[in-house]
């Protein structure tokens, strides 16, 4: 028996499942306390938990990872949260520098077994600085993992599986669908293996690659154009490592492929995905791979956010054009 | 300023000889001249090509085998990349420095029994690993280790100087932040880091301790830093547990075998900090007190001599990595892209040969 959980909540339950289940995980970061956190992902953890667990900290991000690297090193599973992805950058040192590096620096002597989880994305009509997409950052970084759920299942389950990882997780949560639905998610810690992408429906016709925040205007725009295109949609959930085998897979049946995604589109997580279907499937492709995304601008304030984001008829709009090529 | 030694070796007036038994005092001694000699050796090999760029430490040998030798068992020493003398007190051998700086991680590879963290070296960023480590044996109700970082007088500039230090004034972990005031970071001098009267008077914003230390007087550099780590495992009642100590000294060479410090400083401030040398400082001060005379000097010359001639020796005779190594250990499995990048690579040499992929 489950529970019927927002993805905020599955965040939340995943975290608390795998407190239970293992002392050396602890949660920190700024108002992840007394606060619960901004968005309430860690509500109610202080209370069950304790200080020396559930650790607010000082205003300070490098320090926050920094620190956290210290005591995976150390044995610990620390879970720090960033607030805002787009807050992540004063501790980007630390992440590409020594959280992704540090197994290879040490030839193995040392691990960073950490989840550095941040809201990402937009949606939210937030203000500057808390809406942007920057997964190709850290997908581009050897040594990372990138995980971003786009169901309740998926987050508590992913979550717990990163938790988990030897390595370290960048886990970005789509803050847009944090409250967007409810799923039925199981009681008690279960695992989502990471670097498994989920086909979300079956087509014949062309692939759609997404991920996070995106996954749902993807699924209606192939809903609204069932009756005459048979859109297959592939969640990647993990962009790093990739599921190749799922992607290509798709690519095959189809011939043809689309990629959505809220980030630029200039060297987004795209281009890659494009790279590797010519790499891989050159001689099943039917038409030129069409990347719908977010535009190469800084990510505009709330007024003009509808525009900028993927939605539903832009994204029917480019399926159309791959498939009447 | 802590001083227990003068410059000529002599016990300044009401300073506390640590206590350190002759053989101690006499060891001391010895890495010290061990350091010495590995860092003239080194700097000669780079010149010869025979290694890659090094951070060269003369002058510094107070501070680094001081501080180390304060250490107890379990105790943690996080370095930044010039600490080859403190990570060989601790337990890496001189050959793996010398690998790490011909270019081979494994020479980063710390053995399992050694309680050293790997080099850092972006400025400062290893202050909040420190922290963090010491942190989590807090957390695991250790209470039996203090975890000792190094940096320089320029880390105290970065943000991760000041997040490292204010997080372990906040969580009171178990640190000893130990700052090589070398004078000078590459060509920046210390007055244009900070307009602070001193670096340690810094420790009083995170709420803790700040220690001004001769770093050149290895005896006082082993006093203050064993009162620290002591501090650090049992503090008084309404006491913190971290200290920062910053220990005054001068490097005589230059920041890497890149730069030439004569662009920048004069010599004449050079010869005065030599006057300051931690070597012959020490060994006046065992001579006056009968516990080494010449002869003992003589013979730990030669095992000194011999000691970095095998180290050298060993680390030259290391064969270059199998470069499949690159693709290990960045991921405890490795993705199954990189396994495709790695077969691809893998059919290049082949068809090729190594020889014809390695630079002449």
């Amino acid at each position: 028996m489950g529970e019927n959980l927002t993805l905020v909540q599955a965040v939340r339950d995943g975290l608390r499942d795998e407190m239970a289940e293992d002392d050396d995980v602890l949660v920190m970061g700024e108002d992840v306390g007394k606060n619960g956190g901004v968005f309430r992902a860690t509500e109610g953890l202080y209370d069950e938990f304790g200080e020396e667990r559930v650790v607010d900290t000082p205003l300070a991000e490098s320090g926050i990872i920094g620190s956290a690297i210290g005591m995976a090193a150390y044995g610990l599973k620390p879970v720090p949260e960033i607030q805002f992805s787009g807050f992540m950058y004063p501790g980007f040192d630390q992440i590409v520098s020594h959280m992704a590096r540090l197994r290879t620096r040490s030839r193995g002597r040392f691990t960073c077994p950490m989840v550095l989880r941040a809201p990402f994305g937009g949606g939210i009509r937030a203000p500057e600085h808390h809406s942007e997409s920057k997964e190709a950052f850290y997908v581009h970084e050897a040594g990372l993992k990138v995980a971003i759920p786009s169901t309740p299942h998926d987050a508590k389950g992913m979550l717990i599986a990163a938790i988990r990882d030897p390595d370290p997780v960048i886990f970005l949560e789509p803050k847009k669908i944090y409250r967007a639905f409810r799923e039925e998610v199981p009681d008690g810690p279960y695992e989502v293996e990471l670097g498994e992408a989920a086909v979300r429906r079956e087509g014949s016709d062309i692939s759609v690659f997404t991920w996070g925040a995106m996954t749902r205007p993807t699924l209606e725009a192939a809903e609204n154009m069932a009756d005459d295109v048979d859109v297959e949609v592939v969640d990647l959930r993990t962009l790093s490592p990739l599921d190749e085998e799922t992607v290509v897979e798709s690519f095959e049946k189809t011939g043809r492929a689309a990629i959505v995604h809220e980030a630029p589109k200039t060297a987004g997580v795209g281009a890659e995905l494009t790279a590797t279907l010519q790499e891989e499937a050159l001689l099943h492709q039917e038409a030129p791979i069409k990347r719908v995304t977010g535009f190469d601008v800084p990510f505009p304030l709330a007024a003009l956010e509808d525009y900028y984001l993927p939605e539903p008829e832009r994204i029917e709009s480019g399926i159309r054009e791959t498939v009447e090529f | 300023m802590v001083r227990v030694l003068d410059e000529d070796g002599e016990v300044v007036d009401g300073a506390e000889v640590p206590d350190l038994d002759d053989d101690e005092l006499v060891e001391m001694y010895r890495t010290m001249k061990l350091a010495r000699r590995f860092d003239e050796r080194a700097v000669s090999l780079q010149r010869q090509g025979r290694i890659g760029t090094y951070p060269p430490l003369s002058g510094q040998e107070g501070a680094q085998v001081g501080s180390a030798m304060a250490l107890g068992d379990g105790d943690w020493m996080v370095p930044s990349y010039r600490e080859h003398a403190a990570a060989l007190v601790q337990g890496l051998p001189l050959k793996q420095t010398l690998r790490l700086w011909m270019g081979d991680e494994n020479g980063a590879r710390v053995p399992e029994d050694v309680n050293l963290f790997t080099v850092a070296v972006p400025i400062a960023s290893q202050i909040p690993h420190a922290t963090g480590l010491a942190w989590a044996s807090k957390l695991k109700d250790e209470q039996d280790k203090a975890f000792l970082c190094y940096f320089g007088d320029g880390a105290t500039s970065e943000g991760d100087f000041h997040e490292g230090l204010n997080f372990a004034g906040v969580f009171d972990t178990p640190n000893v932040f130990f700052c090589n005031n070398n004078q000078w970071a590459i060509s920046v001098p210390r007055e244009r880091q900070t307009a602070s009267k001193t670096l340690a008077q810094k420790a009083e914003a995170y709420g803790f301790e700040g220690v001004q230390v001769d770093g050149m007087d290895p005896l006082a550099v082993y006093a203050v830093t064993k009162a620290a780590v002591e501090k650090a495992k049992e503090p008084t009642e309404g006491e913190l547990r971290p200290t920062m100590i910053e220990a005054v000294q001068y490097r005589f060479g230059a920041h890497t075998t890149a730069d030439d410090p004569s662009v920048y400083r004069e010599e004449e401030e050079v010869e005065k900090w030599k006057a300051k040398d931690p070597i012959p400082r020490l060994e006046k001060y065992l001579q006056r007190t009968d516990r080494l005379d010449d002869e003992a000097i003589t013979d730990i010359e030669e095992d000194v001599e011999d000691r970095v001639a095998d180290a050298i020796a060993a680390a030259e005779e290391t064969p270059r990595p199998d470069p499949v190594e690159m693709f290990q250990n960045v991921y405890a499995e490795m993705p199954g892209r990189l396994e495709k990048q790695l077969e691809w690579f893998q059919s290049i040499r082949a068809e090729h040969g190594d020889e014809a992929l390695l630079e002449d």
